[in-house]
C-alpha cells in the first residue's frame, strides 16, 4: 500500500530522513516509533506531501505521489494529528462531511455518512451532529477527528501521535477505538508514535526510527525478543523486557487445550500479562479460558507464562 | 414585556431617534427658538439634514469601501507564501498613511483633485487602511496552525483553505477593523466640509463661520449618533460572527 524508497529530506544542512525504505502492506497496522525529533512525524507528512522530499520515491497503491495533484493525493489519505484541528467554525456533522462534499458526493451520501461514522466512534449522532468543537471534551474532538480521516472511506490512514494529547484514561479507550476499527474495516494504517506501551498494543508491525533512519523493523514480538541493537534494546528497555513479551503474546500462545479451571475467565486474545494479573490476584496459578462464543476450551498456567 | 425589552437594546431607540432627528428637526424649532432666542433661522435650512446625511454616507461608504477592500487584500497577500517577503514594507506604509493627520491629507490633495468629495475620501481611505490590516493581519494569524494543517491534509485546496476556513475564522477580528475604521471616518469625514465635501460636518462649519450656534449643535448631535448607531450595528454584526467561535 505505502512504499518508500530511498526517501531523504534536510532541513537547513540537518538530515532528518536519511534514505530511509519502508514497505507497509494492505491492511496493515505499522507503527513508526522512535523519540522526538527522529523523523518520524516527517515521514508521514511527505507521505500526504504536506512536505515534499529531496530526494527517493514514494508511492501509494502502487502511483507515485508525485505524478497526481497534491489535494487529489490527500483526499484519498486520512490524516489524523495529535492538535486534531477540527474546523471551529463549523458543527462537527460539517467537520466529518469535509472530504465527502470536496468530493462532491450527493446530499443524502454525505448524510449516511456522517450517521454512520459518528456511530462508528461511539459518538451519538442526536446529540453530537450539531455541536461545535469548542463543546467537545478532548477525547470527544479526537473521536471526530477520526470520524472525519474517515469519512471518504480512504484506503490508507495516517496517524501523527494522534492520541498524546488526551489524559491516560480517554487514551486507552481512543486505542481500543481504532484497534476496533482498524479490525472491522482492515484499513491500513501508519501511525506515529513515541510511545512503547502505544506501539505495542496497536502495531501488527513497528518500524523504529531513529536519527532518520529505520533501526529495526517486525512483528512487536520480535522487537522485543530480538531487538537489533543497543539503540532498540535502551528503547524498549532491559528492564522489564520480561513484563513487555508478556504484553504483546497473546493466551492463545500458551493455552493448555481441554484442562478446566475455576474463576471468570480470560478471552483467547487476552495479552498473557492479563493473564498474569489475573492469577496475582486471585492467588492461583490456572486461570480458565474462554473463545469468542464463550465457550471454555482450555486453562492458562503460571509455569507456562515462564517456560 | 416586550416593548421593555426593545428599550433594553440601545440600537433600536437610538437608532429611532437618530432617524427622527434626520427626517423632523424642524419639529424642534420651538425648542431652539426658545434655548437661543437671537438666533434665526434656528434650523439649518440650506440643505436638508436627510441629503447631507446620504452625501455623508456615501464619502464614508466610499473610503470605508475600498479602505476595506485593500486592507483585507493586502493581510491576504502578506499572509500568503508569496506575499511573505513583503509583509514589512505593507506594515511600514500603513503606518505612514496612518501617520498624516487626515487635516494633513486635505490640504495636500485639494490642489491636485480640487475641492469637493474626493479629498475626503482619499483622506478617509488613508487614514482607515491602517486598522483594517492590522485587524485582518491579527485575524488571519490567529488561526491555528493545527487547523491549516489539517485542511490542508485533507486536500482542501489553498483558495479553499483561504475562502472556507481562514476568512470566516479571521471574519470577526476584520470586522472590528472595519468597525474602528468607519465609526473614526463618520466623525472625521465632518471635517471635509472645509474644503467643499457636503456632510453632516457643513452645518457646523457654517455655523461657527455665521456665529449660529444652533446649526453647530444640529450638525453635532447628527454626527454624534451617526456614529453611534454605526458602531451598535458593527457590534451586533460582530456579535452574531462571534456566536459559533469558541471565547
Amino acid at each position: 500500500m505505502i512504499e518508500l524508497d530511498r526517501v531523504s529530506k534536510s532541513y537547513g544542512g540537518r538530515r532528518v530522513v536519511d534514505a530511509l525504505s519502508l514497505a507497509v502492506a494492505a491492511g496493515e497496522f505499522c507503527v513508526l516509533l522512535g523519540p522526538s525529533g527522529c523523523g518520524k512525524s516527517t515521514v508521514l507528512r511527505m507521505i500526504n506531501r504536506l512536505v515534499p522530499c529531496d530526494a527517493g520515491a514514494i508511492r501509494v497503491g502502487g502511483t507515485d505521489i508525485t505524478a497526481i495533484p497534491a489535494e487529489t493525493l490527500r483526499r484519498r489519505i486520512g490524516y489524523v494529528i495529535q492538535s486534531v484541528g477540527l474546523f471551529p467554525h463549523w458543527p462537527v456533522e460539517d467537520n466529518i462531511a469535509t472530504v465527502p462534499r470536496l468530493l462532491k458526493w450527493p446530499r443524502q451520501r454525505v448524510e449516511r455518512r456522517i450517521g454512520e461514522l459518528l456511530e462508528l466512534l461511539r459518538l451519538d449522532p442526536a446529540i453530537y451532529r450539531g455541536k461545535y468543537p469548542h463543546q467537545l471534551s478532548g477525547g470527544e474532538q479526537q473521536r471526530v477527528g477520526v470520524a472525519r480521516a474517515l469519512a471518504a472511506d480512504p484506503e490508507l490512514l495516517l496517524m501523527d501521535e494522534p492520541f498524546a494529547a488526551v489524559d491516560p484514561v480517554t487514551r486507552l479507550a481512543l486505542q481500543q477505538e481504532i484497534a476496533r476499527i482498524h479490525k472491522s474495516t482492515n484499513k491500513t494504517v501508519l501511525f506515529v508514535t513515541h510511545d512503547l506501551e502505544e506501539a505495542l498494543r496497536l502495531a501488527t508491525r513497528i518500524a523504529i526510527m531513529n536519527e532518520g533512519r529505520i533501526v529495526q523493523a517486525g512483528r512487536p514480538l520480535d522487537i522485543i525478543e530480538r531487538p537489533a541493537n543497543d539503540f532498540v534494546r535502551d528503547f524498549v528497555g532491559h528492564q522489564g523486557r520480561g513484563l513487555r513479551l508478556l504484553a504483546v503474546r497473546t493466551v492463545a500462545d500458551r493455552l493448555r487445550r481441554g484442562e478446566s479451571a475455576e474463576g471468570e475467565a480470560l478471552a483467547l486474545d487476552a495479552p498473557l500479562s492479563e493473564a498474569l494479573s489475573a492469577m496475582t490476584m486471585r492467588h492461583t496459578d490456572r486461570i480458565p479460558v474462554e473463545d469468542g462464543e464463550g465457550r471454555r476450551i482450555g486453562v492458562v498456567t503460571l509455569a507456562d507464562l515462564v517456560r | 414585556m416586550r416593548g421593555v425589552r426593545l428599550l433594553a437594546r440601545p440600537l433600536l431607540w437610538i437608532g429611532a431617534l437618530f432617524a427622527a432627528l434626520l427626517s423632523d428637526m424642524p419639529a424642534l424649532r420651538p425648542l431652539f427658538h426658545w434655548a437661543f432666542p437671537a438666533a434665526r433661522p434656528a434650523i439649518y435650512d440650506r440643505d436638508s439634514f436627510a441629503a447631507l446625511f446620504l452625501s455623508h454616507l456615501a464619502i464614508v461608504a466610499a473610503a470605508g469601501g475600498a479602505a476595506s477592500a485593500v486592507g483585507i487584500a493586502l493581510a491576504v497577500f502578506v499572509t500568503r507564501p508569496c506575499g511573505r517577503d513583503f509583509r514589512a514594507l505593507v506594515d511600514r506604509l500603513a503606518a505612514v498613511g496612518q501617520a498624516f493627520p487626515p487635516v494633513v491629507v486635505l490640504a495636500l490633495t485639494v490642489p491636485a483633485v480640487g475641492f469637493g468629495a474626493e479629498p475626503t475620501v482619499i483622506a478617509l481611505f488613508l487614514y482607515g487602511v491602517l486598522p483594517i490590516l492590522a485587524n485582518a493581519l491579527a485575524g488571519l494569524e490567529g488561526v491555528p496552525q493545527a487547523v491549516r494543517e489539517a485542511a490542508a491534509g485533507m486536500g482542501l485546496s489553498p483558495f479553499q483553505i483561504l475562502r472556507q476556513v481562514e476568512l470566516p475564522l479571521a471574519a470577526p477580528a476584520i470586522l472590528a477593523g472595519v468597525r474602528t475604521a468607519v465609526t473614526v471616518a463618520i466623525g472625521t469625514a465632518t471635517i471635509g466640509s472645509t474644503v467643499g465635501a457636503v456632510t453632516l460636518g457643513t452645518p457646523i462649519f457654517d455655523g461657527l463661520a455665521a456665529n449660529k450656534l444652533p446649526f453647530v449643535i444640529e450638525g453635532a448631535v447628527l454626527v454624534a449618533l451617526f456614529a453611534i448607531v454605526t458602531d451598535l450595528l458593527f457590534a451586533a454584526l460582530e456579535a452574531r460572527l462571534r456566536r459559533r467561535l469558541p471565547a
